[in-house]
């Protein structure tokens, strides 16, 4: 099993991203997760998706994938030759003695403390998913209350690999 | 303009020759435009039919088939027929009522997200949302399904949007698809990779599927195979690529297949594949074949090559435009030996039938049919025992052999027939049926006798579903459950209900003078073969 991110340039037309999950899950694909946003130029959507299989499946996921009418290019993300990151907000229950010791460690992530209350705290964090991972790993003595994570949005590195719009 | 009479233009301006479709409250602007056209409608009974049925009309013409029902349960009942032709990847544009514009998504009366149900079953789907795209989706959705690999494409039109004036009516003469752009010609590189084993191989073997025939291509396919001594096989939805009796045809491989034909695959060192899915029906284990030969898969559908067996060359375009390739290039090898080894296969190779002389032999029955009937005729298989029958022993001489392959359909042959026979009305068309797939479509009989349709109809009757019955002797131990169809109806009765003469054969014994009085004549026919229940395809 490789972990792959594709990164797609599709229409920006009603129910695409339905088209593109709908053809993941009755094919029986993987997706770790998916991220979706116009671009540039409105009539176009980025999408990134991290999927997961053998050398066989991502070949086909591939290819399935660039054969719906609505997308106009497939691109893997190769780790080495892109900037990956993803966004979560972390809700932790901390009170007022344990708030110093949270606010530490996200400053040693470089995270945002976004939302302070009696009992709890909201952290945004960016970073790739293994920052992310490392950081909540730190929390683990700490109760995360709610926890939302974008899933990761890509680019490749430099000119090289642009797609340009026509 | 109405949006309704702006769709019918467009139907026109793809030459359109009819529309099989069931009529309800938002598809009724449609067809009343449709109405002032000289564009046939014919009324099928249930809307399944009208997919069905626009499947034979493309099939037969080698053109877009044409349906058109109405929302919610209309659009719903149709989707069978769609992933029938998805399956099989077979032309069509479905066209299907919709509930007001600004009702969708309030659950009103009749109101299905029809595009979201078939989103798994078409090449690509629209709902319309503006009656001034009216020109350039139909446009497109002609394309898309008639280019590439072929294959359905629904168009959802609200009825407020069939009732809107199109402010400025122009045909597109060309799309402007941004990403859709299917291959057609073949790589020449790969071309000439292909050609170099071709030299190379001393057992090669062109493994021919539904693609050839949909890219038209039987005649390049033939002359290639004649010019360098190429033996072929076929699938299931290749039958019909090449004269059954041409010298180089080793019939069709696969679990169903001829023993020969699948000896043949399995020994050959190179093997083509050509607009074939390598199914596991044809390739019982794809991933394995690769083993001791050369695979080389050729598809216009990229994604094809690779996703069941392991190809050595792909190969993607359209294979008419490759095999015109190929016949451009001259290049030569040597395997006489292997033909005639396959020629010796081909004749020792022949699977015993144990056959019941107090019944119809469907076997005898489907081969002396074959060569009764006319040169140029259509013949479409059921689904079921009648469908094995078929593919074994229908000889198939200048006429085309249909059935539903890859989704396996029931009830596919009578509609689909219809469909072909509406669109080549001077020839004859015979579709073949069990007991059980005939009651799937038996009120068909109506729309033939109300269109004029004179489709041939044989029903092979063992009174029960054969080919589960089979499964359940050899998997259950004869434990037969719900497959027994005791309480059909006798034909004969039904055959005068609906206005068509009937035929009754019990034995072989004359079966030539029953086959020919069938046949004869322009007008329906329903001949009625009492088969043993427990025969068995294998």
């Amino acid at each position: 099993m490789r972990r792959r991110v594709f990164q797609l340039l599709v229409d920006n037309t009603t129910g695409v991203l339905s088209r593109i999950s709908g053809l993941f899950s009755r094919r029986g694909y993987n997706i770790e997760s998916i991220t979706a946003g116009v671009t540039a130029d409105p009539r176009f959507t980025r999408i990134t998706i991290v999927t997961n299989g053998d050398d066989e499946i991502l070949d086909q996921i591939e290819k399935q994938v660039a054969k719906l009418v609505d997308v106009r290019d497939i691109k893997v993300l190769k780790p080495e030759e892109s900037v990956y990151r993803e966004l979560a907000m972390i809700k932790v229950r901390c009170d007022d003695m344990q708030r110093q010791a949270v606010l530490a460690n996200a400053t040693i992530f470089r995270a945002k403390i976004v939302d302070v209350s009696q009992e709890s705290m909201i952290i945004e964090i960016t970073g790739n998913q293994e920052k992310i991972d490392a950081f909540l790993k730190l929390l683990d003595g700490y109760e995360i209350l709610e926890l939302a994570r974008t899933g990761i949005a890509g680019l490749g590195r430099g000119i090289e690999n642009v797609t340009y719009l026509n | 303009m109405l949006g309704a009479d702006a769709i019918v233009k467009c139907l026109e301006e793809e030459h359109v020759s009819c529309v099989f479709g069931y009529p309800g409250v938002a598809i009724a602007p449609f067809y009343q435009s449709l109405s002032e056209s000289t564009i046939d409608s014919v009324l099928i009974r249930t809307e399944q039919n009208a997919a069905h049925a626009a499947s034979g009309l493309a099939r037969a013409t080698g053109t877009v088939g044409v349906c058109a029902v109405t929302s919610g349960p209309g659009a719903t009942n149709v989707i069978t027929g769609i992933a029938t032709a998805f399956a099989d990847s077979i032309p069509l544009v479905c066209i299907t009522g919709q509930v007001n514009s600004n009702l969708i998504g309030s659950d009103v009366f009749q109101e299905a997200d029809i595009t979201g149900a078939v989103e798994s079953f078409v090449k690509y789907s629209y709902l319309i949302k503006n009656v001034n795209d009216i020109p350039r989706i139909m446009k497109e959705a002609f394309h898309i399904a008639s280019t590439g690999r072929k294959g359905p494409v629904l168009i959802d039109v609200p009825i407020d949007i069939q009732n809107a004036t199109i402010s400025h009516f122009k045909y597109p003469e060309s799309v402007s698809l941004r990403t859709y752009k299917p291959t057609v010609k073949g790589h020449i590189v790969q071309i000439h990779k292909v050609i170099k084993e071709l030299e190379k191989a001393k057992r090669p073997i062109i493994c021919a599927g539904g693609g050839v025939l949909l890219a038209d291509a039987q005649k390049e396919l033939i002359e290639l195979a004649e010019k360098h001594h190429l033996p072929v096989v076929s699938t299931m939805m290749g039958i019909g690529v090449m004269p059954t009796d041409h010298p180089l045809y080793y019939g069709m491989v696969g679990n169903n297949g001829k023993l020969y034909a699948n000896r043949a695959m399995n020994e050959s060192d190179l093997l083509i594949m050509v607009g074939a899915r390598v199914a596991d029906r044809a390739v019982s284990q794809p991933d394995l074949i690769t083993g001791n030969k050369t695979l080389v898969h050729i598809d216009v559908d990229s994604a094809e090559i690779g996703k069941n067996a392991w190809a050595a060359i792909p190969l993607v375009g359209d294979c008419k435009s490759i095999f015109n390739d190929f016949l451009q290039e001259d290049f030569s090898g040597d395997h006489e030996a292997w033909i005639e080894t396959l020629n010796g296969y081909r004749s020792s190779m022949l699977r015993e039938r144990k056959v019941n002389p107090a019944y119809v032999d469907p076997a005898a029955f489907i081969r002396r049919l074959s060569e009764l009937m006319d040169d140029h005729s259509i013949f479409v298989a059921d689904v079921g025992q009648n469908q094995i029958w078929s593919c074994d022993n229908f000889h198939v001489r200048g006429g085309k052999f249909f059935t539903s392959g890859g989704m396996g359909t029931m009830g596919y042959a009578i509609p689909a027939a219809m469909g072909a026979k509406f669109a080549a009305k001077d020839r004859q068309v015979v579709a073949l049926c069990g007991d059980g797939g005939f009651q799937m479509s038996m009120c068909e009989l109506a729309t033939m006798r109300q269109h004029r349709i004179p489709v041939k109809i044989i029903v092979l009757n063992n009174s029960f579903l054969g080919m589960v019955r089979e499964y359940q002797h050899y998997t259950y131990k004869d434990n037969y459950q719900m497959v027994s169809l005791d309480g059909n109806p006798d034909l004969s009765y039904l055959s005068k209900a609906y206005g068509i003469s009937y035929l009754r054969a019990e034995k072989m014994d004359g079966i030539d003078e029953i086959i020919r009085e069938f046949l004869s004549g322009n007008e329906s026919c329903l001949l009625e073969c009492m088969i043993d229940p427990l025969d068995l395809v294998k």
